[in-house]
């Protein structure tokens, strides 16, 4: 029975003259745990906030919505207000500017938001717009672009209105829906006089309600439920929207703990190579105590007492670090979040830090902290057998297990899926694995093939990687993971928009002119004729929506068990189909066969977009019956198309055959294509003037807000890859500072045998140069292997390789290294030999 | 009574496919309270005898009886015990704990026994080697002979039945090795302890009243004085 009170005193004489070194491997979890505890307290917070503003969420107690006009819906009655909002997407023309863009126009009639505001600048912008007359309220991104100033007028459809305020926060939204979607209130009673609302147009209608306070709205709505099942209505309720919400921001705090777990989990690997370097020194020590009669697992005791101390102060600062970063965080998350987020301490993430961090300090110092059951205390007398691989050892390979079961364990309770759990430690697997294999395959390459008539300062530094306990591995995989998290983004960043504005090279369509009406088809068609632009394509657009699959409609399917029915979604959503008798280049046919023809009364067979096809369950022969406009059409599932959505094109998820819908009422889009930026600027505007309710899509915009969109989404991503990069800088300080007093001995040597400081010098940049050259390259080819997989198999691009920027990436990497090297290494190189000698070094 | 004994110990190790014998069929006992040396050339095999006799080690055949246990039967934590109990050592390297003091350094193996005097008992060592006022000071500040005496310090505390000693003076100067050498013979005297030196130094191992000459892992002779 091991005696606890004598090896914790054992641990505690150990650990006084071990203490900086051994804060030195728990500062590499200290980033991981400072990025879990933030992110953990910050998504805690928010739950909070979101229930706590929940009705400023959805600004009132109930929204229903529509495609169609609401009508009297029964429970205005019981309602103390209620207020109109017809909303669809148009373009907006700033003619002080020229200018015209697609926004979001929301027509308002009433109070709402009933909760929370409509902030504006001026704040008297919101009382001036609902006391009356043509003005309207802009979102703040949409006056910025076209540089508009209060008392501008915004030409919305035929009228004018005139601007009163500029839009800053509309409860529930977010800003990254105000980049999207820039949205344009005007007053519900003028939009008949803009002309906007024809067929085709697709309009959204919301009645918002306010209940008295107290009122139990679930139960008031009850009556209700079924009929507007039936009719397509889709009722909100506060209680909905905090689910929600809270489930959206619950999955986004999930996967950025992720992204920290893994900045937990270099800092781990930095922690398993300190302490290798720490158990490595400590043999001696081991052995003697194993000869003085000490039983090996009291040994072992006193070792893991220590790491155990320093992983408790580890999560501890970590923690409290954490909860002090949390403050900053509602400025880094400010584009994405709905509410007005509070900050302060979570002591369930403060909790889950501290046992995080202990847990994974003790899991992978252990890996090589088990070695010293093995010193034979024959070391004593012949150190050379002190140190012992534990390939074989069992004991081993139940701690490598338990490292696995912790990863999928872990990432298990963030996803909530085994597959993705699965797919996460698999992918942690493979990254480490290659990084490991980098490493390895480099320094058995330098020790193989080293050339002996290559310049010794090389020779040296070179060698240098793989020196007893050096930790070239645990920096390699370290700054390569943070290197790859950074450059990946970047890369694929890059080719996201690359991909855009090249669109405009290919001889691809760059314009696209939809909600045309078609009795204003021939005008326009000879407006894009007469600007010497071409007709690229021109497709009709049907509107309808689905019945019944295989017969079963939505009522039915509504009683049928979870793994039998379909998607709700699919008997609620508008489809927007069109029909043609072949494909278009950005098309391809999978399964099946495409029918080009069709006739009412016969068997109509229809083509869906693969992803969309088998994501719900359809197979080849499925009998779908559309409604269209009223009129029931029965077809058949032919052929699966997959479909590249990153072109300026139309795409369909449903495509008839010809001779099925020509007789249907429809809209149509046209596709063309502008050769300069003049081209379509005038373009737009002309059109817009002539063709208020024609929507324009050019590739500028999208590019435009692509750009801004990925811009926001990268500064939260490049956030949380600093704690990637930041373990990787703090893994690399300590390697250096654990093996200074090796680097002394090499030092003071190669002087005492005639070498000059300069040489010594110049060797030591060049292993910084080395290892920082080797991270930074590992981390930036395991990004162009992720940018190619996510590349071809998410974003359908074509993969080129981003030498350049890889260049500069590999640059700054290389260069910390070698100045964080240097700024460690100053004091070895001009340290006396006497005091190495003496051991004090 | 026999405090030691060995019977045709072998100790083989395998390198690559070759088979090295180390001992080859050593055979000899000691009493209790002799003194006696080890000599012999450079891998003559001396310090895989002192390992094996000491249960540093376990004999590829053989067997070895220490103090009455028969070392072969018993695993390392047992071997362990048996070390704690009945073996000091003195190392021709001193083999001090780094990061503990020299008074903790002595004190360990009276810990070990939970001795509740530790400390004291500890301290009055210390006081016999010379070194009390240096009780605080850590293994790097202090010279190589006091690092020797805090060893010979803790080789002694726990009483041992027998006290190995491998090359003690190996390390030091003239001068500071005959300090030692003196140190550890009264201290041995004093405390009826047997005593196994291991030394090249031929001159050491005649103030012993035993010696045993080994070389080709073989004892080639054993001299009584």
């Amino acid at each position: 029975m091991p005696d606890f009170a004598w090896i914790l005193k054992m641990a505690l004489r150990d650990f006084r003259k071990n203490l900086s070194r051994l804060l030195l491997f728990v500062s590499s979890i200290v980033v991981g745990i400072v990025a879990l505890v933030a992110i953990s307290s910050f998504g805690e917070n928010l739950v909070k906030d979101i229930d706590n503003q929940a009705k400023e969420l959805l600004g009132a107690d109930l929204v229903l919505e529509n495609n169609k006009p609401l009508g009297d819906i029964g429970l205005d009655s019981l309602a103390v207000a209620t207020a109109s909002e017809v909303n669809f997407a148009s373009m907006v023309a700033f003619p002080k500017s020229d200018a015209s863009r697609l926004t979001q126009v929301r027509a308002l009639e009433g109070n709402f938001p009933f909760y929370g505001k409509l902030e504006t600048i001026p704040a008297a912008g919101e009382k001036s717009f609902r006391s009356g007359g043509k003005k309207a309220l802009v979102e703040k991104a949409l006056m910025a672009q076209f540089g508009a100033q209060i008392g501008d007028s915004i030409k919305v459809g035929a009228l004018s209105f005139q601007i009163v305020g500029e839009l800053q926060k509309v409860p529930g939204q977010t800003g990254i829906t105000a980049s999207v979607a820039p949205a344009v209130y005007i007053p519900l009673g003028y939009l008949q006089e803009t002309g906007l609302v024809q067929y085709g147009s697709r309009v959204e209608y919301n009645r918002y309600l306010q209940f008295a306070p107290g009122a139990d709205v679930a139960k008031l709505i009850k009556p209700y439920e079924a009929l507007w099942e039936l009719e397509r209505i889709d009722a909100d309720t506060v209680e909905d929207r905090k689910q929600s919400t809270g489930r959206s921001f619950g999955n986004l705090s999930n996967f950025l703990s992720l992204v920290a777990f893994i900045a937990l989990l270099l800092g781990c690997v930095g922690v398993a190579s300190a302490v290798n370097v720490f158990v490595k020194e400590k043999l001696a020590s081991v052995a003697v105590l194993r000869c003085l009669g000490v039983a090996s697992l009291d040994v072992l005791l006193i070792y893991l007492l220590e790491i155990v101390g320093m992983g408790f102060i580890g999560a501890a600062i970590g923690s409290i670090l954490g909860t002090l970063l949390q403050f900053a965080l509602p400025l880094v998350f400010a584009d994405f979040l709905p509410v007005e987020v509070t900050v302060g301490v979570s002591w369930k993430s403060v909790g889950f830090g501290m046992v995080t961090g202990l847990f994974v300090s003790i899991l992978f110092a252990l890996l090589p902290l088990l070695k010293v059951r093995k010193v034979s205390p024959m070391a004593t007398l012949r150190p050379e057998t002190a140190d012992t691989t534990l390939l074989k050892d069992p004991a081993r390979w139940a701690v490598l297990v338990g490292i696995l079961l912790f990863i999928f364990g872990f990432s298990f309770y963030l996803l909530g899926k085994v597959t993705w759990a699965l797919g996460f430690t698999a992918f942690v697997l493979i990254a480490f694995g290659i990084l490991w294999g980098v490493g390895t395959g480099l320094m058995w390459a330098v020790r193989k093939f080293l050339p002996l008539s290559l310049n010794y300062p090389w020779r040296q530094a070179l060698s240098n990687l793989y020196r007893p306990n050096n930790q070239t591995i645990s920096l390699i995989a370290t700054i390569g993971l943070g290197t790859a998290m950074i450059s990946t983004l970047f890369f694929l960043q890059n080719q996201l928009l690359q991909e855009a504005k090249f669109a405009d090279k290919k001889d691809q369509p760059n314009m696209l002119l939809f909600d045309i009406q078609t009795a204003q088809l021939d005008q326009v068609r000879e407006k894009v004729t007469g600007q010497k632009m071409p007709i690229l394509q021109e497709v009709p657009i049907v509107t309808m929506q689905l019945n019944t699959i295989n017969g079963v409609d939505k009522k039915a399917n509504e009683k049928l068990p979870e793994e039998k029915n379909y998607s709700r979604w699919l008997y609620n959503r508008e489809f927007r189909v069109t029909y043609r008798d072949s494909l278009i280049s950005s098309e391809q046919l999978t399964d099946g066969a495409l029918i080009p023809k069709g006739a009412r009364g016969d068997s109509i067979f229809v083509s869906f977009e693969k992803g969309f096809g088998e994501g719900n369950g359809f197979k080849i022969g499925d009998e779908v019956e559309f409604n269209v406009q009223g009129r029931p059409i029965k077809t058949y599932i032919g052929s699966f198309r997959e479909v590249k959505f990153n072109q300026v094109s139309t795409n369909f998820l449903v495509l008839f055959p010809d001779g099925v819908l020509e007789e249907a009422p429809k809209f149509h889009v046209i596709i063309t294509k502008t050769s300069t930026d003049k081209q379509a600027a005038e373009m737009q505007t002309e059109m817009v003037r002539e063709f208020p309710n024609i929507s324009i899509i050019n590739l500028g915009t999208i590019v435009e807000t692509l750009e801004e969109i990925l811009r926001k989404i990268s500064f939260v991503i490049q956030f949380m890859a600093f704690f990637s990069i930041a373990t990787g800088i703090l893994v690399l300080i300590s390697s250096l500072i654990i093996s200074k007093y090796q680097r002394m001995r090499e030092s003071i040597l190669l002087r005492t045998l005639g070498a000059s400081s300069a040489l010594v010098r110049q060797i030591n940049t060049l292993e910084y140069f080395f290892l920082g050259s080797l991270a930074s390259l590992s981390g930036i080819l395991l990004s162009f292997l992720a940018t190619f997989l996510l590349g071809r198999f998410v974003f359908q691009l074509n993969f080129s390789l981003a030498w350049k920027e890889g260049f500069v990436i590999y640059l700054v990497i290389t260069l910390l290294t070698i100045v964080l090297g240097w700024l460690n290494g100053r004091k070895i190189i001009n340290q006396p030999p006497m005091e190495i000698l003496r051991g004090n070094g | 009574m026999s405090i030691l004994d060995l019977q045709n110990v072998s100790k083989t190790y395998q390198s690559g496919s070759r088979k090295l014998t180390v001992l080859d069929q050593v055979t000899f006992s000691i009493q209790a309270g002799e003194t006696i040396a080890i000599v012999g050339p450079s891998g003559s095999g001396k310090t895989t005898l002192l390992g094996l006799c000491a249960g540093l080690d376990s004999s590829s055949t053989g067997s070895v009886v220490l103090n009455g246990e028969a070392l072969e039967n018993l695993n390392e934590d047992q071997r362990a015990a048996v070390r704690s109990r009945d073996v000091g050592f003195i190392f021709q390297n001193f083999q001090l704990l780094s990061t503990l003091t020299a008074l903790e350094n002595v004190m360990v193996p009276l810990e070990l026994k939970k001795r509740k005097d530790a400390k004291e008992k500890a301290m009055d060592l210390l006081d016999k080697v010379g070194l009390k006022d240096r009780a605080t000071h850590y293994p790097t500040q202090l010279s190589g002979g006091e690092q020797q005496r805090v060893s010979i310090a803790r080789a002694f505390a726990n009483a041992p039945k027998i006290l190995f000693a491998d090359e003690p003076t190996g390390n030091l100067d003239t001068e500071t090795g005959t300090m030692i050498e003196n140190l550890i013979f009264d201290l041995n005297k004093e405390q009826g302890t047997t005593l196994v030196l291991v030394t090249h130094d031929l001159e050491l191992a005649a103030k012993t009243q035993r010696i045993v000459h080994i070389k080709g892992g073989k004892i080639q002779e054993d001299t009584h004085a």
